[in-house]
């Protein structure tokens, strides 16, 4: 097919209309290598990239589906997804907050979003954002950053803050020598799918011994139907930076299962500190497991330089299947990787989640925090590699992992896996299951405090330790956002 | 009216009757002590009062200021002011103890219409309290009963009772495992809150009179296979020290 075909048919969808609140042009469904070039060419994309994209998608080609997770869901038909969508006139943004998709206000009303800072969020023209808040947002709507805010105060201390598809033309050395490079394009199926066809998401650049002087954020929203996701997030912390990222999520309901294959990678220089907590609530499809989103995501951080540090905390409630393992390479002697983890699963909900922590530095250290919460009829499983390579005499690897069940009818599975290759190393692994107890439902029913709330806050305490290392507005939507996930878990 | 009227009160768990007729009515601000050996249905009791999922009510009446108490939800009966401080209080890790009474203030203060006082005050409450029973503030800060002694648990429950001001108390062997000087403690909080509290009726279950000369009860009942056998002053405590339970025989 040629660029002409795709633009045409691209037209005739458009013309048949959309049932989207936000009018949105999507190619139609399939995936071959002129859809990809398509993509690169809506894109503007340099050469290089059009290549890079070709050499992923060859390998795509020949990978087979991962089928070695714990879950259970029918097989994806990746031809009958449509690989780009965006948003239409996107230059001349609405007016007021009237003009904005309500599906989307009522979102981020729901997640707590405050009122001034909606506008903002939304892109509304000239929209001030709040300044109670010290996050900057660039959110991700479908495929397409929409609007990015706080950019002038981040400019000033030199930190690069934009969509990817951005920085792609105004960073282009900083884009090739990175993209890739932490999670190169055959990592995995998923990740060699989202090499190919990625749309955007967040580039961030910090400059040396810069402190970035606010938390970055990013909002994703699934909107349009049987739309793939595929975001793409790349985070530099040079020289003795530091920066803290978030990423927060939510979706309408759904009927089908959506797939979303993202890719976030973290490159930490010498000295340098990046801390990434999300917090993910996507619909996880209804009590019989119906809709919900497919979340195969790959993330993955490099300690490249000494003493580096890299940390993820992530607080995951959502999707019907989750396969996720935010991993750090510990590249440079005496770097940092962390790893502190929630993951709630209710109804038929089914998550596979954990972490890989490799460590080929000297006297590299690393910790992992996992919190697993299966409800109702839930699978949750924790996977966790920790590899201790011969270079890495001196690592030392915390891991703790304890897993807590409401109910009889839900699972929790841990599969821990140490390779340790350097007899100087130390590997400590700690697994705990307890179940909410009869007797601590009772306390709390004879001091006045109902199930619901009971269960809520007995869930929230097990999960204090991560909580504990997000930063404070995340952790109080956590907290929220536990308790809306375990509506009816009890009774 | 009386707080608490128990009218030939039958329980059983598992098929297993325990309670076998158990009749005791508590008038506002009087203390009350059941002593009777291990397994007579004390704690049994104290469960089936305070609505513990298990147990089969099989006959008799509870009626709670007034109120039907058997049909009442657990946590109804804790709103309308049923206290009990458990024989073996569980542990709620990762919760405070700040938090969980907090939840506990906020749930019972809506289910009666009142608006919670707010966290601040709440706290420095709390803080006053924990220091009067000899508890480091830092307790309220820790998990609930997590990794507490057995003697700063029983505190904890005073603690609890101390700030939620319930109308009767139930206070399960709260003396077990405590110290001489934290009885002593545990005994002068109690009086203290009876004394701030002079409605307040207290049902006291306890195997040594010691605790007694702390909590001066006003009634004493001997409690034996489910039922009470003999009610008396302060004086049958003394004399069941003296003699043991065998003396006894059952005069109802
Ligand atoms: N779940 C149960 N199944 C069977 N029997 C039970 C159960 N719970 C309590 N019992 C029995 O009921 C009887 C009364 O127990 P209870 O705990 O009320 O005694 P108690 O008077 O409080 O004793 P103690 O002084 O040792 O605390 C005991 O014989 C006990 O074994
Ligand atoms: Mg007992």
């Amino acid at each position: 097919m040629t660029n002409e075909t795709i633009e045409q048919r691209l037209n005739r969808a458009y013309s048949a209309g959309f049932e989207s609140a936000v009018d949105a042009d999507t190619f139609p469904p399939g995936l071959t290598a002129d859809v990809v070039r398509a993509i690169s060419a809506r894109k503007n994309e340099p050469g290089w990239l059009t290549d890079w994209r070709l050499k992923a998608f060859a390998a795509w080609q020949a990978m087979p589906t991962p089928d070695w997770a714990h879950l259970h869901f029918p097989p994806v038909d990746f031809q009958a997804i449509s690989y780009f969508s965006a948003p239409r006139s996107q230059a001349d943004g609405p007016r007021s907050l009237d003009e904005v998709d309500p599906e989307l206000l009522r979102t981020y009303e729901k997640l707590g979003i405050p009122l001034h800072e909606r506008a903002a969020l939304a892109g509304v023209v000239g929209a001030e954002p709040g300044t109670s808040s010290n996050i900057a947002v660039d959110a991700v709507f479908d495929s397409v950053s929409i609007t990015t805010t706080f950019k002038d105060k981040l400019a000033e201390a030199g930190v690069i803050f934009c969509p990817l598809s951005e920085a792609v033309h105004t960073h282009p050395e900083l884009v090739q020598k990175y993209l890739g490079s932490v999670v190169p394009q055959r990592d995995n199926f998923y990740a060699a799918l989202n090499s190919a066809v990625f749309s955007d998401g967040s580039f961030v650049y910090i400059p040396p011994d810069t402190r970035c002087p606010m938390e970055l954020s990013t909002y994703f929203r699934i909107n349009a139907r049987n739309t793939g996701q595929f975001e793409r997030t790349l985070i530099i912390a040079d020289r003795g930076a530091y920066v803290s990222y978030l990423e927060g999520c939510t979706a309408p309901m759904r009927d089908e299962n959506q797939l979303h294959a993202a890719v976030v990678e973290l490159v930490a220089l010498e000295d340098a500190s990046i801390k990434y907590s999300t917090v993910q609530n996507w619909y996880p499809g209804d009590a019989e497991g119906r809709g919900g989103i497919y979340n195969f995501v790959t993330k993955r951080g490099t300690c490249l330089g000494k003493r580096a540090r890299i940390s993820w905390t992530q607080v995951e409630t959502g999707s019907a299947i989750t396969w996720k393992y935010p991993s750090v390479v510990l590249r440079g002697d005496d770097s940092v990787g962390e790893f502190y983890s929630v993951a709630l699963t209710n109804n038929r909900q089914q998550a596979d989640t954990g972490t890989k922590m490799i460590h080929l530095g000297r006297n590299t250290r690393s910790t992992i925090v996992s919190k697993g919460i299966s409800a109702g009829r839930s699978q949750n499983s924790y996977r966790g590699l920790v590899r201790v390579s011969p270079t890495a005499a001196g690592a030392r690897n915390h891991t703790q992992c304890d897993s807590l069940l409401l109910g009889s009818q839900c699972g929790a599975h841990t599969f821990p896996y140490i390779e340790a290759a350097n007899s100087s190393a130390t590997v400590e692994h700690e697994a705990t299951t307890t179940r909410v107890s009869d007797d601590q439902l009772f306390l709390c029913a004879q001091r006045g405090i109902d199930a619901e709330k009971a269960v809520s806050m007995i869930v929230n305490g097990f999960c204090r330790e991560v909580f504990r290392e997000l930063p404070m507005e995340f952790a109080v939507e956590a907290g929220k956002l536990l308790e809306v996930s375990l509506e009816g878990a009890v009774g | 009216m009386s707080l608490i009227v128990i009218d030939n009160l039958q329980a059983s768990v598992n098929g297993k009757p325990i309670l076998k007729g158990l009749t005791l009515t508590i008038e506002p601000g009087t203390v009350h002590a059941i002593m009777g050996p291990n397994g007579s249905g004390k704690s049994t009791l104290s469960h089936v009062l305070a609505g513990k999922p298990g147990y089969e009510v099989t006959g008799g009446s509870v009626r709670f200021k007034g109120r039907d108490l058997l049909a009442m939800a657990p946590e109804e009966r804790a709103c309308a002011g049923l206290f009990l401080a458990f024989q073996y209080p569980v542990e709620i890790p990762g919760v405070s103890n700040m938090e969980f009474l907090r939840a506990a203030a906020e749930a019972q203060a809506k289910a009666r219409g009142e608006t919670p006082p707010p966290a601040i005050d709440m706290m420095r409450r709390l803080r006053e309290i924990a220091t009067e029973l000899g508890l480091h503030t830092d307790f309220l800060k820790r998990g609930v009963n997590e990794g507490f002694s057995g003697g700063e648990k029983k505190r904890n429950e005073i603690l609890q009772m101390t700030f939620l001001r319930p109308a009767l108390s139930i206070l399960d062997e709260t003396d077990s495992g405590l110290d001489i000087d934290a009885l002593r403690i545990v005994g002068d909080g109690v009086t203290r809150f009876l004394r701030d509290n002079p409605t307040h009726g207290v049902l006291l279950i306890t195997h040594y009179q010691r605790l007694l000369n702390h909590i001066v009860p006003d009634v004493v009942h001997v409690l034996t296979d489910g039922r009470i056998i003999e009610t008396g002053d302060r004086s049958l405590a003394l004399r069941l020290e003296e003699q043991g339970y065998v003396g006894l025989v059952d005069r109802t």
